[in-house]
């Protein structure tokens, strides 16, 4: 019985079908954190700055995203892009903009918070050497901050990945709503797909995330030592 | 001859592959006060810590008035309690208020009536001149003062024997004598048997019947407190005392 | 924009206002105590239970709960298992929460000084007294901002009890978006309902977090 039902993987082309939607929520998840990660920086370099209006706004922009749930910025997105300003962009790429809008976000707080905890004798030995505050930021802040933000940013990663699961609520066939269709497909041949394939995605996620937050945890480790 | 408190026969302590104390060996007796000296690095404080069983050992054996130690951590935790120590980090707990770190441990672990425990607390705070502080919080107290505290609360347990290690190495310079003013008074109206880690030499001086001179873990010297000031055997020793520059 | 919708929609709003506030309560309650128990078995190490609940924690944080959820709910009927989706839902979030709330604690529980240790060990407190006395009373306190942190995103996470149906905030403005097609007014007023839950969780936690770190940390 159970033997049979592990044949639901290899049925047809099942196996390559949930390989390309693993294929799209990483890519998705890749996309958002790259765009992500590069406005998040730009974002918290802002944060340090003295301009009062700029703080006050970013941080008003931080703090949306930190009290809307994603699944819920999904939906945003998907129906009020179109809808109300006629965007009329694949879901894939709005769940793109949409989570890398969350990246900045969050990153960009990891990043300011990066920032202000290099010693400042570090800065004063920067400016003392003649450095403009460009170059400082770029040898000598930069370059320490993404030391100390690295743990954070790898978790950052994994709740990114956690989240593409969500992807399928805007219609988008990521790996759980390909998943969702193959069952359904072999319900009455295989009544135990439903364990077998959502036991594969909830091994899949895993497999990606585990290694990850356990290098996060390590690089925090040492860092405390 | 006074009572043998505490002998060290032939210790031996590994850090992994490093061995960090080697074959120590020494006798204190009641009422005696030893002081460790030696460079940073040379063994001191772990040796005070290996004596009430913050560190393990690999070999040699502790004995406390001839009784030899087993070393498992059900008997070290007994015998700490007649075992008092007191750290250069000058940690009270937090979470509590003066009076209570005082009475956590004799209440708590030894099972001794609150109020009595109480009354030997202000007693002992209004010793060290900080009885106005008995409901105080930690955070409110220089350092100066939560190390006179830390003693206190160590003495509260009725110990056999103090453990000092390195109490005034964090200090401000100002604190450092009215605590080493309280140890000195122990020694002297109280015939304390006490170990003492310190860099303070003059107090070493004035305070130690013998001392330990310690290099690279292993004792170079153990020799009478005054003979060690005046003629240190070894050119280390020596080397020491012109460095120290007291 | 129209307001009327808005104001029509309000008493549907409000009854899952009040399931999401009633789920999230339960969740992180449940969350807290599993947390807790999971927190003392890791730090007493207890033989078998400290490898089964290492290994609970890890599965639990590195998979979505969209997964579990789906398992509970779609997965578990096949071999017999069938609950509601309120069950399964809590039951989700509570195995989340649960290894969240513990690597919370457990962290909070490692963080505290190890210079306190041997000032509470110098005092002759065996085990149980130092973790009573002086760890966690310490690693309560040092987890705050861990805890603070999880409870918000436990509240969030209740979002996606929408995929099973649930007719807390989310699926209820999922519902009448499909029904009515006016996305923007009921959006509106679904980010209004998180906002009014989590800003006064949020400034509360934060206020308790100062208290606690003032109460036992002032040097």
């Amino acid at each position: 019985m159970a033997h049979s039902a592990i044949n639901v993987f290899f049925a047809g082309n099942n196996f390559s079908r949930i390989l390309q939607g693993l294929w799209t929520s990483v890519w998705i998840a890749g996309a958002s954190l790259i765009i992500g990660l590069i406005l998040g920086t730009l974002l918290g370099i802002l944060r340090t700055l003295p301009n009062k209006i700029i703080r006050f706004i970013l941080r008003l922009y931080l703090e949306f995203f930190r009290i809307v749930p994603t699944i819920v910025l999904l939906f945003l997105f998907y129906y009020i892009l179109p809808r109300t300003f006629h965007i009329n962009w694949p879901a894939s790429w709005m769940a793109v903009l949409a989570f890398s809008l969350w990246v900045a976000a969050e990153f960009g707080d990891i990043v300011r918070g990066a920032l202000e905890s290099v010693p400042l004798v570090q800065k004063e030995s920067g400016l003392a050497l003649g450095l403009s505050r460009v170059q400082l930021l770029r040898y000598v802040l930069l370059p320490q901050a993404v030391q100390l933000e690295l743990p954070a940013t790898i978790n950052l990663a994994t709740r990114v990945i956690k989240t593409t699961s969500l992807l399928m609520m805007i219609s988008i066939m990521d790996v759980v709503a390909i998943g969702q269709q193959i069952i359904e497909a072999n319900n009455q041949k295989y009544p135990t797909a439903v364990f077998w394939i959502y036991g594969l995605i909830f091994f899949l996620y895993f497999i990606i995330d585990y290694p990850l937050s356990k290098w996060s945890k390590q690089l925090a480790a040492k860092q405390n030592r | 001859m006074t009572k043998e408190v505490l002998r060290v026969e032939h210790l031996n302590k590994f850090y992994g592959d490093w061995q960090a104390l080697h074959d120590i060996s020494f006798t204190l007796h009641q009422g005696e006060v030893l002081t460790l000296l030696g460079p940073s690095g040379s063994g001191k404080s772990t040796l005070i810590r290996c004596l009430n069983g913050l560190e393990d050992f690999k070999s040699g054996a502790i004995y406390f008035k001839g009784q030899k130690v087993e070393t498992n951590s059900k008997n070290w935790q007994e015998l700490r309690q007649k075992i008092g120590m007191v750290f250069q980090s000058y940690d009270l707990f937090p979470n509590f208020t003066v009076l209570e770190n005082i009475l956590l441990a004799p209440v708590k672990v030894q099972k001794r009536p609150e109020e009595e425990v109480k009354t030997e607390a202000l007693r002992l705070l209004k010793r060290v001149g900080l009885e106005k502080y008995v409901n105080s919080y930690p955070r409110e107290l220089s350092g100066g003062q939560k190390q006179r505290i830390a003693i206190v609360r160590a003495l509260a347990m009725h110990p056999e024997i103090m453990l000092f290690d390195e109490v005034t190495a964090s200090l401000d310079p100002e604190m450092v004598r009215g605590v080493l003013q309280i140890v000195t008074d122990l020694s002297q109206v109280d015939h304390m048997t006490m170990i003492i880690v310190t860099h303070e030499m003059n107090f070493a001086r004035q305070i130690a019947d013998q001392v330990l001179f310690l290099e690279n873990g292993k004792i170079l010297e153990n020799t009478p407190g005054e003979e060690f000031f005046k003629h240190p055997k070894t050119n280390r020793a020596r080397g020491f005392l012109t460095s120290m520059d007291f | 924009m129209s307001w009327q919708i808005i104001t029509q929609s309000l008493p549907i709003f409000l009854k899952a206002f009040e399931l999401t506030l009633w789920l999230s309560a339960v969740g992180i309650i449940c969350s807290i105590i599993v947390g807790i128990l999971c927190s003392l078995v890791q730090y007493f190490k207890v033989p078998v239970l400290h490898q089964i609940i290492t290994a609970y924690v890890e599965l639990a944080r590195n998979t979505p709960l969209l997964i579990q959820l789906f398992f509970l709910y779609y997965a578990f009927p096949v071999i017999g298992l069938k609950m509601s989706a309120q069950v399964c839902g809590i039951i989700g979030l509570v195995f989340l929460g649960g290894a969240y709330m513990a690597e919370g604690f457990t962290g909070g529980f490692a963080g505290v000084n190890s210079s306190q240790i041997d000032d509470g060990k110098a005092l002759g407190m065996n085990n149980l007294q130092l973790a009573r006395y002086v760890v966690f009373p310490q690693g309560f306190a040092l987890s705050m901002p861990a805890l603070t942190a999880n409870v918000i995103f436990l509240i969030k996470e209740t979002s996606i009890f929408s995929v099973i149906a649930i007719p807390e905030l989310t699926n209820t403005a999922l519902d009448l978006i499909g029904m009515y097609y006016r996305s923007n007014e009921y959006l509106l007023v679904l980010v209004i309902a998180y906002a009014i839950i989590l800003i006064p969780v949020i400034l509360l936690l934060n206020y308790l977090e100062r208290k606690v770190r003032y109460g036992t940390f002032g040097d």
